[in-house]
């Protein structure tokens, strides 16, 4: 019966941390090319599951349809938000482009309060199946195909930023933005493809989050949001597996603290591991130093 | 000079050959630095530097760019932990000294790239300098008592007579930001000063200039040195300076000193000319 | 001092008395110490009896009186916020977590000290020697607690650069909210409240005393720019490393800030509790810390002035925006992101104002007009060399 129970926690772990670990990235990825936090990044999760919610039960059209426009549109939405706001401060202070960041994640939040009302919307199961038996023990559908996306999406991402050409411009920017233009390379068509990617991950890591939990409200994407920072910065922030390594993390912890019985002081616990890790190792579990040049 | 410096170093004794101005014989060296390397990963960048410098002495320090003679400079300032070997500054050890420490205990520098306090006025940078004589604790500031005011204006006087070394009075009030480029220069060679130190490090300090400028420069550097009594190392690669205003110099190939002599043994050695100064056109 | 033998009529005589003086730098006259401090008293006592009667004469209402209060409040948390992001160059996202313990902290002190003064709920609110002992003796509780906690916060947190001290202290605000929500239930009897807060508090703060205390926290904030200890803290903020590498022991000075601006905002937190009348830890999330520090931003970093416009400024909107609340935060937000695209360095950048300057350039007939464009001392911390 117990390994049962720890069965189910472990899965719900690596449930909870794959949503982390998806959203986490696209964090992790908009920070590797520009230095940014970008703050409005849970909030195109928002957006992503109202999509969902209206395809579904405003439109009520199939759940297919809805995976894919909740998908495009948060891909959209990334990219637009980019260029809107955050590509005409490229050259700004740091911390302009930050509070510009912070603004477009009020105004997304008060924008879907104003536009769908506070109230919790119902987004409905994207397909009748719930759980599947193995072996004489049932698990949750959601919960496998939560994982099994969200690695898929890393080993496909990986081997974007590896393999291809577009990758490789998108370390190239990270590292050294100046040179990467003098090679020749679209310094803001890189920007705005890797936002694409980011918000991508984010869009499905909002159909997997609203087939878990049923709910679009306009605040769900900060602490989310702030969650899935946290692993990104707990994993070493510009490092993708770091992100997964921080999501998991992240997600387990959440977890065993609520399995405890602690569930109050949840969110204490996660920010309490963010404070020891950067404490001890400041980069994060993978991430690399960076120094000065004297 | 150094009365209001408190330290707790260890005293090492240690052997010193090396070339030093006569006057200063007898005297310890003001700064050693034995077997001093430093590798980083696998690039051994520094190997086997010493050095020992008089009291009042002026030293030059050439060498083609990226031979090592700014992470020297880091590693006299304790910038950069070194691998192996040892550096003394008045007898004392500095290991494990933290660049403020070792900045009190008397060596101060100068940036390649500029390092002033943009948006602080030329005074005021100086003024963060001469922090290292100051002893008004927090109190007595935030509440503006007396003795406040009596260090503001006793230290106000002396930044501006540190400033009339390069005649800069006038721009007291001038952003450091917004100085010409020589100027800044000469801005950071006084705050460097105004620290105290029995040592400057200046590293290129005439980049930049015109040779009317440099040839001022020149004026300067040596009347530092007998105003303050305090011992100069320079990296330059501006050679009418080097060789116009150094006692000795060092010269510096791939993180190794090659040669080391008199300004007219450096020019002549067939070793210095083939690594460096036969590429180089004498200014 | 050393003669320069130069004949040019732009040499400086500088003549200098102790303490004051009218100095001459660079050919500049310049008022005396004592002159430019009483000017800015007058200013302050004129706005307080003006202030004053108004409320006394009803001109005021009781609830024009709170927004009043709230300005003070949001004044003191502004210019605490700067000393650590305007004047240390450092971004903390857990400002709000100071302003909860201060809040807290004092309220306790009051509520729990009250009878050993003779003070009751009701004549809390007369001014008398014991509910001013009181007042400022919780003021001076709750900031103490705040700094103590910038100091726990500020060890960790100040080894760490840019971003990730942002992430740290963004943590350590949401632990202590966390804590301030639970704690009860830990300690086995009631503190905080837990998430209904702490409710009851009397009325302590009130208009006049709200702006004196707004007056001397930017009278010490000022001072301490204004000296050497402030000169280190700028000069971290504009290259450390030579800072380092000029004497200046940076893990002090960057401790010192934190801690100075924590202190400052537990005082403001202190303020906001008898504003209020009650403490609830929801209140005092990340959104609050962000409020903080977009007046900041919004008014220019390392501008005091800036500070207590913005933080009037974005006081009074939300009130007076109150009949459109559904859109307000739309527009706040849009407002905010067009700012920062078009004036990224805020509406005054660091310029600071001071009346004393604006009467020596009246003094020395230097008006904007007549000055040529390098002469433009970009004002900041800097301009006003204090002699």
């Amino acid at each position: 019966m117990f390994a049962v129970t720890f069965l189910t926690q472990v899965l719900n772990g690596l449930q909870l941390g794959s949503i982390y670990a998806l959203v986490a990235l696209g964090y992790t990825m908009v920070y590797g090319i520009i230095l940014l936090l970008n703050f409005a990044h849970g909030d195109i999760i928002m957006v992503g599951a109202y999509i969902s919610w209206i395809v579904m039960s405003k439109l009520g059209l199939s759940p297919v349809l809805a995976v894919i426009l909740s998908v495009l549109g948060c891909t959209a939405l990334g990219v637009l938000i980019d260029k809107v706001a955050y590509a005409p401060l490229r050259e700004a202070p740091r911390l302009s482009i930050l509070i510009t960041a912070i603004g477009v994640s009020y105004f997304l939040e008060n924008g879907s309060q104003l536009v769908f009302g506070a109230d919790a919307k119902v987004v409905p199961n994207f397909t009748d199946l719930t759980t599947f038996q193995v072996g004489g023990m049932s698990f949750s559908f959601t919960a496998v195909l939560t994982i099994a996306v969200t690695v898929v999406s890393t080993i496909i991402l990986s081997l974007l930023v590896q393999k291809t050409k577009l990758g490789k411009a998108m370390r190239a920017v990270s590292e050294d933005m100046g040179a990467a233009r003098l090679m020749g390379i679209n310094v803001n068509t890189t920007i705005s493809f890797t936002f694409a990617v980011g918000s991508a991950l984010a869009g499905i890591g909002a159909v997997l989050y609203s087939m878990a939990y049923h709910q679009a409200t306009p605040t769900m994407g900060i602490m989310l949001g702030t969650k899935a920072f946290v692993a990104a910065v707990l994993g070493g922030i510009g490092s993708i597996p770091g992100a997964v390594i921080g999501g998991l993390v992240v997600g387990f912890a959440e977890v065993a603290v609520s399995a405890i019985g602690l569930s109050v002081w949840q969110d204490a616990v996660v920010f309490l591991l963010l404070i020891v890790v950067l404490i001890v190792k400041p980069t994060g579990i993978l991430g690399h130093p960076m120094t000065e040049k004297v | 000079m150094s009365n209001d410096r408190k330290r707790r170093s260890v005293l090492v004794q240690m052997e010193t050959p090396n070339l030093i101005p006569e006057r200063d014989l007898g005297r310890k060296p003001v700064l050693e630095a034995h077997d001093l390397g430093i590798d980083f990963g696998g690039l051994t960048a520094v190997d086997d530097f010493n050095i020992a410098m008089g009291r009042t002495e002026i030293s030059g320090l050439i060498g083609p760019n990226g031979a090592g003679k700014t992470t020297i400079f880091n590693l006299l300032t304790n910038v950069y932990k070194p691998t192996r070997g040892t550096i003394l500054l008045d007898g004392f050890d500095t290991a494990g000294k933290s660049v403020v420490e070792v900045n009190k205990m008397g060596i101060a520098r100068t940036f390649q790239n500029i390092r002033l306090f943009d948006k602080m006025t030329v005074e005021e940078n100086v003024l963060v300098g001469l922090g290292n004589s100051m002893s008004t604790n927090l109190l007595t500031d935030v509440f503006r008592l007396p003795k406040h005011w009596k260090q503001e204006a006793e230290f106000h006087d002396r930044a501006l007579d540190l400033l009339g070394i390069f005649d800069m009075q006038g721009l007291a009030t001038t952003q450091a930001g917004n100085l010409p480029y020589g100027a800044q220069r000469r801005l950071e060679i006084i705050r460097a000063l105004a620290t105290n130190p029995k040592v400057l490090l200046l590293d290129e300090p005439a980049a930049g200039m015109n040779p009317n400028e440099t040839d001022e420069l020149m004026e300067n550097i040596q009347k530092i040195r007998d105003d303050f009594q305090i011992a100069i190392l320079l990296i330059e690669h501006d050679m009418s300076l080097v060789m116009g205003v150094c006692e000795v110099i060092g010269v510096l190939d791939y993180g190794r000193i090659i040669a080391k002599g008199t300004p007219e043994e450096i020019q002549s050695d067939p070793k210095v000319i083939e690594a460096y100064l036969g590429k180089q056109e004498v200014k | 001092m050393e003669e320069t033998d130069r004949t040019e009529e732009k040499r400086p005589t500088i003549k200098m008395g102790i303490g004051a003086g009218t100095g001459i730098v660079g050919g500049y006259r310049t008022l005396p110490m004592p002159a430019r401090y009483a000017i800015n008293a007058v200013l302050v006592a004129l706005f307080l009896i003006v202030g004053e009667s108004m409320i006394g004469g009803g001109i005021v209402s009781r609830y024009q009186t709170t927004v009043l209060e709230q300005i003070g409040i949001y004044i003191i948390m502004a210019v605490s916020l700067n000393i650590a992001t305007g004047y240390l160059g450092q971004l903390p996202l857990g400002h709000a977590g100071f302003m909860s313990v201060g809040g807290y902290a004092c309220a306790l002190f009051v509520m729990k000290n009250m009878d050993k003064f003779g003070l009751t709920f009701a004549n809390m609110v007369t001014p008398s020697f014991a509910s001013v002992m009181l007042f400022a003796l919780g003021l001076l509780f709750g900031g103490v607690c705040a700094a103590i906690c910038g100091l726990i916060i500020g060890i960790p947190a100040l080894r760490l650069k840019g971003d990730y001290l942002a992430i740290i202290t963004l943590g350590f605000a949401e632990i202590i909210r966390v804590v301030m929500l639970n704690i009860d239930s830990v300690l086995g009897f009631e503190l905080t409240g837990g998430a209904k807060g702490l409710t009851g508090i009397p009325s302590y703060t009130n208009f006049l005393n709200t702006f004196i205390v707004v007056a001397i926290v930017i009278f010490l904030i000022h001072t301490m720019m204004k000296s050497r200890h402030g000169r280190a803290i700028i000069a971290i903020r504009d290259n450390e490393i030579a800072a380092e590498a000029s004497g200046i022991n940076t893990t002090y000075y960057k401790t010192l800030a934190f801690v100075a601006s924590a202190f400052f905002a537990g005082i403001g937190g202190g303020l906001y509790a008898g504003c209020i009348g009650v403490m609830a830890p929801a209140k005092f999330g990340f959104m609050k810390s962000v409020e903080i520090l977009v007046m900041v931003v919004l008014g220019g970093m390392g501008s005091m002035l800036g500070s207590v416009v913005s933080a009037t400024g974005l006081t009074i909107l939300p009130e007076a925006l109150r009949a459109f609340s559904d859109y307000r935060m739309v527009v706040y937000s849009v407002v905010l992101i067009l700012v920062m695209i078009f004036r990224p360095q805020g509406l005054l950048g660091s310029y600071d104002f001071s009346l004393s300057r604006v009467i020596e350039r009246i003094m020395n007939h230097d008006y904007p007009w007549k000055r040529k464009p390098k002469d433009t001392v970009d004002a900041g911390v800097s301009a006003d060399v204090e002699r």
